[in-house]
């Protein structure tokens, strides 16, 4: 049985941390709002850079000599896998999740004999992955004193990547991140971003290009497209990821607030009893003294 | 019947620029400068580091892009870049931090001669509006 002051210090220690929860729950709220907005800013961008690829891939008359990126190296040995972590904790699963799934995918790659490189971006990601793929990891990027994602960021990893590929150090790679679904569910996605993955549900016709001009001609701009588009995809799934980590924090400090409350409740009935206890334990000494006199 | 057709720019960040009624728009194509009329045929082209310009009825608009790519389809334009200024509120002392960067770039010896062009280009193009 816990003393009066014991009890006491608890209770204050538990209402200290849901005032601290409390406000990470409303700056993470505020960040998020932001945040959101960035990422559904920086949506056309993307969405322009995937459209005009797809209409030129469809228009690309030698395949045998277009962009490695575009169709690959021919092989399939070493894979990259580019982890997008946050450079905080205390967001619920984001962090774990996209571990997760990074790991899964390293596992399959294992199965399958395949060389593994690993390129974390984000400090939490380094330290989740560090224990058991020291080995692996061939770079670690944090954007800590940035305050704000921004292309320039985006782009130097993008640069990593196309010059470790034009070296041949990889054949193919795949960038993990969390999408924001909204503020309770993120989704850890998976992505193959060289070679190049058209998606199947492509809505834009084939004939459609053959209304194009080009200038120069389909493949120089193809040829010139393709190692932005590695920064534009990164770029997004910092955004993405950026968006869904305020939103995981939010309710994950959210939680965590209205835990410490029904903790405090908790702690306040029973501090209330056992001060009642001495009471009447003292009365019923005073009155049994009394009595005996 | 109006001479007019929409432009859009954006950067990754943000739409950078839109309008609903431009009547003509100058691109630094990287063949040469591109002048774009309402009812152009569909085209796509990048860009190398120069001047948009970009005209409606009554005002004029610059800006300065060091690279991109310009899609033209049905009188919408739309500009892709990663690094555009308005030149209105294009400092004299970025220009002149971008250009010695860019004379600084241009020192390094195993560049291919389309990078060497791109940012000659460039040097020529922020040295001309930091003269003006």
């Amino acid at each position: 049985m816990p003393s009066l002051d014991d009890l006491k210090k608890r209770i204050t220690s538990v209402k200290s941390t849901q005032k601290i929860t409390k406000a990470m729950k409303m700056v993470a709220t505020a960040k998020l709002r932001k945040a959101q907005e960035n990422a559904e800013k920086g949506r056309p961008y993307s969405e322009r850079m995937n459209n005009i690829i797809l209409n030129l891939s469809g228009g690309v008359s030698d395949k045998e000599n277009s962009s490695k990126l575009l169709v690959g190296t021919g092989k399939d040995d070493t894979h990259l896998c580019v982890v997008l972590t946050a450079d905080r904790g205390l967001c619920g699963g984001f962090n774990t999740n996209i571990i997760k799934k990074a790991k899964s995918h390293f596992e399959d790659l294992k199965k399958q004999g395949k060389n593994l490189k690993i390129i974390t971006v984000g400090m939490k990601g380094y330290d989740q992955l560090k224990r058991n793929y020291s080995n692996q990891i061939i770079e670690k990027i944090t954007f800590k004193e940035s305050k704000n994602i921004n292309y320039f960021d985006a782009d130097k990893v993008g640069k990593i990547v196309l010059e470790k590929f034009e070296k041949e150090e990889f054949d193919v790679c795949h960038i993990f991140y969390n999408q924001f679904k909204n503020v309770m569910t993120q989704i850890p996605q998976k992505q193959q971003i060289i070679p190049l993955q058209k998606e199947e549900n492509a809505d834009t016709p084939e004939k459609d290009n053959l209304n194009y001009e080009f200038e120069p001609d389909e493949d120089e701009i193809l040829n010139n497209l393709l190692p932005k588009n590695i920064s534009t995809q990164i770029f997004k799934a910092m955004l993405e990821n950026s968006a869904s980590e305020q939103g995981s924090r939010m309710t994950a400090m959210d939680n965590a607030t209205r835990n410490a409350g029904e903790l405090v409740d908790k702690l306040s009935i029973e501090y209330n009893r056992s001060r009642q206890a001495a009471i009447t334990k003292e009365l019923i000494e005073i009155i049994s003294g009394a009595e005996s006199l | 019947m109006s001479e007019e057709f929409k432009v859009e720019i954006v950067n990754p960040e943000k739409s950078f620029f839109s309008s609903e009624n431009v009547t003509e728009v100058i691109v630094p194509a990287f063949e040469g400068e591109m002048g774009i009329l309402k009812d152009h045929i569909s085209i796509i082209s990048f860009l190398k580091p120069g001047i948009i310009k970009i005209f409606s009825k009554n005002v004029e608009e610059k800006f300065y892009v060091d690279d991109g790519i310009v899609e033209f389809k049905d009188n919408n334009l739309s500009v892709l870049t990663s690094s555009i200024f308005n030149l209105k509120d294009f400092d004299k002392s970025v220009i002149d931090k971008n250009l010695s960067d860019a004379e600084k770039s241009l020192e390094n010896p195993d560049l291919d001669d389309q990078k060497k062009f791109l940012i000659e280009q460039k040097i020529e193009s922020l040295r001309s509006i930091s003269t003006s």
